[in-house]
């Protein structure tokens, strides 16, 4: 995730190449690229662009509606807070609050350890044992706030293996 | 010696719950003990407060533990749960004698639970394709016929008769000889998680619906839709998409029938927009989810401007059913023009929450009672919200209403996908009808003006609202932007949102006649 800027273009000349091909190929894209980078990086566009025969604006454009897309790198773990109703009935407001508390970060924030970036999520489907976090593909239910705090405690204990 | 089956879910919310390690705990101290064990990793039964719910096979049927958690590992051992001993305390007896699931009227889940989803043979041995193969050996016409004698009405929310639809796309000509299967499975009212069952626990059910919707009006190519906050899901679906095809049930030459029918997953992007039809189609052409002006219908015009029909996973799922067993089995169930069955879902602050499977007709009140048994918390109930985030808040004069779509129309509301969230007595209500507005802001598509600016404002008015700011004009103010909103907006994201608004000022005043303790939304 943390690769060198020259790193990252053959990565996205590959995606491009390997799914080009697909009818409304789009989302695919951009969907492998943040998948392989954390992100997709601004230097892309022009490249993606180029490939489908469209505008660079057409692409920002795409990039930039869907609340999944980041043209940024995000921390080594993505933490989101389910927001929506069934969660809101079990306490999700006061579990929001916490997290942004707890991490010291809003929304589409990254901690300054650049280890957690924080994101709002509407719905996970988790809806009757709310509420609901995701840590990256993982989802979790029944997270009270001191459970969320063992949650980051154990992805903060793992970076510290790593390095 | 023989192997004991013991079942523990792969369902996102037995997932949730730590169904992954319970799994490996129960696996390692089965050998430790040198008890020869086979786990299966099912689907859920949906019974989630169970969960995760651990089966055990026996020859009197499977039982149930539930909820287990890695500390009654042991207890469970020694109780002798591998030979189904009913004593342990979180044996809940034979898993199909359990009350709340039992009670069921179960036609599209009959299989959820039971089976490990991946598995042909464990779908085949319970009437798997059998509908498939009934429609292969029938014309597209004579399967329409059959949908529509079903009374099938689509389970996204806007309940339009399925074979209506699958009519006009039969009817369309495409001069490119190309049309689409689409599904629907961008579940992302809060509240629902029947599509995600579908998908985790019985996903080739969605396979063959798809397929059979393919050969009915002559497309040979489908695509799910599916939501990105459904890892899972798109995991099961993947697999069993890659089985199926492998096994002669979709792609080429469909169980040498010559037929062909192709079928992709897409994943969504975060935009609970692409959940209504015409952005969804935008989103899988690659663009923005901008809401398309209608006609021309999507079942005329669709994806790639080519005859599509888009279908939600329920309406899809409910297919196989229909052709296997015949549209009058399926209408058989259900009342007035609500045919069939509803999987309604538990969900929010609900002691029992889960999945019930029901013909219409049943009311809420012994839905939150009989099954739900009462809050979470253990407080009063106050507020419930049927139908999503754009549809009613019922207070409790209402819970009495019969769960069909004209009953709930009659009083204001709606069933849409059948999503039920309990709020206790801590709600406040006025916080919920900001959120209304603010979800609206957030997921608005931007494309007309009441949707996108009446949001904000909305959020603006019941702000000064909630601050006790000239309250009288501004609750005018917002019955105002409210009627615009309705009248005025594309879809059904702008002209819903002030549904469950309008709803919480006219059954809950108390709560918009104060100022807000807090911006928790908690009444302190």
């Amino acid at each position: 995730m943390t690769a060198a800027k020259e790193q990252l273009l053959p990565v996205v000349s590959d995606v491009i190449a390997d799914l080009k091909h697909k009818p409304g190929a789009l989302l695919p894209i951009l969907h492998e690229i943040q998948n392989r980078l954390g992100y997709i990086p601004p230097e892309s566009v022009p490249l993606i662009a180029e490939s489908l025969n469209q505008s660079r604006a057409d692409i920002h454009g795409v990039i930039s509606f869907y609340h999944q897309f980041r043209s940024t790198a995000p921390g080594k773990h993505t933490v989101e807070v389910c927001r929506a109703e069934a969660c809101q009935a079990m306490g999700a407001r006061q579990l929001e609050a916490h997290a942004k508390a707890s991490l010291g970060v809003d929304y589409h924030g990254t901690t300054s350890d650049n280890n957690i970036t924080l994101e709002e999520v509407y719905c996970l489907g988790n809806c009757a044992c709310s509420p609901s976090v995701r840590i990256n593909d993982e989802i979790i239910g029944r997270v009270t706030p001191e459970k969320f705090d063992q949650l980051i405690d154990g992805l903060r204990s793992q970076a510290l293996e790593v390095h | 010696m023989s192997v004991t089956k013991v079942f523990i879910p792969r369902d996102t919310t037995a997932l949730a719950m730590g169904a992954d390690q319970l799994a490996r705990e129960i696996a390692a101290e089965a050998a430790n003990r040198g008890e020869t064990i086979e786990i299966i990793r099912n689907g859920s039964r949906g019974l989630f407060w169970l969960e995760p719910l651990v089966e055990v096979e026996t020859n009197t049927g499977r039982i149930a533990y539930g909820p287990v958690t890695s500390q009654d590992i042991d207890s469970l051992f020694d109780q002798a749960f591998l030979s189904g001993a009913t004593d342990h305390p979180l044996c809940q007896g034979l898993t199909e004698e359990i009350p709340y699931l039992k009670k069921q009227q179960r036609l599209t889940f009959a299989r959820a639970g039971i089976t490990d989803p991946v598995s042909l043979d464990d779908y085949q041995q319970l009437d798997g394709f059998n509908g498939l193969k009934k429609a292969l050996q029938m014309d597209g016409q004579t399967i329409v016929d059959e949908v529509k004698a079903s009374g099938l009405r689509g389970r996204g929310g806007a309940a339009f008769p399925t074979g209506i639809k699958w009519q006009t796309v039969l009817d369309a000509t495409s001069p490119k000889q190309q049309k689409y299967i689409v599904c629907n499975a961008d579940e992302g009212d809060s509240g629902t998680f029947a599509d995600r069952m579908v998908m985790e626990a019985d996903p080739y059910m969605l396979i063959e619906g798809m397929t059979i919707a393919g050969l009915a009006v002559g497309a040979d190519q489908g695509y799910i839709y599916l939501r990105s906050e459904y890892p899972v899901a798109y995991q099961i679906l993947n697999e069993a998409i890659a089985k199926a095809e492998a096994a002669g049930f979709l792609g080429e030459n469909i169980l040498d029938s010559g037929k062909t029918f192709n079928l992709e997953v897409r994943l969504g992007a975060k935009a609970y927009i692409c959940g209504e039809e015409t952005s969804l189609l935008e989103s899988l052409e690659g663009k923005r989810g901008m809401v398309r002006a209608k006609p021309p219908l999507p079942a005329i015009v669709g994806l790639f401007g080519q005859p599509t029909i888009v279908n939600n996973v329920l309406s899809l799922a409910a297919v196989p059913y229909i052709l296997s067993n015949g549209g009058q089995a399926y209408a058989d169930y259900g009342m007035g023009r609500s045919l069939g069955t509803l999987p309604f879902q538990l969900a929010g602050n609900i002691k029992r929450g889960g999945l019930i499977e029901l013909a219409f007709g049943v009311t809420l009140r012994e839905l939150l009672e009989e099954y739900g048994g009462g809050t979470f918390s253990e407080r009063p109930m106050r507020a419930v919200q049927v139908g999503g985030p754009l549809c009613a808040y019922l207070p409790e004069s209402q819970w009495d209403t019969p769960m069909d779509y004209e009953s709930f129309q009659a009083v204001g509301a709606a069933l849409g996908h059948g999503g039920i969230v309990v709020f206790d007595d801590t709600v406040d209500m006025s916080a919920q009808a900001r959120f209304s507005m603010e979800f609206c802001v957030a997921e608005s598509c931007g494309k007309c003006t009441p949707c996108r600016i009446g949001s904000t404002r909305g959020v603006e008015v019941i702000d000064r609202i909630r601050n006790d700011e000239n309250r009288a004009a501004n609750m005018e103010l917002l019955s105002d932007l409210c009627d615009t909103m309705i009248d005025g907006s594309l879809c059904a994201m702008g002209g819903m949102t002030p549904f469950p608004v309008q709803s919480a000022v006219k059954h809950f005043p108390e709560d918009f006649n104060q100022p807000a303790q807090n911006n928790n939304g908690a009444r302190s």
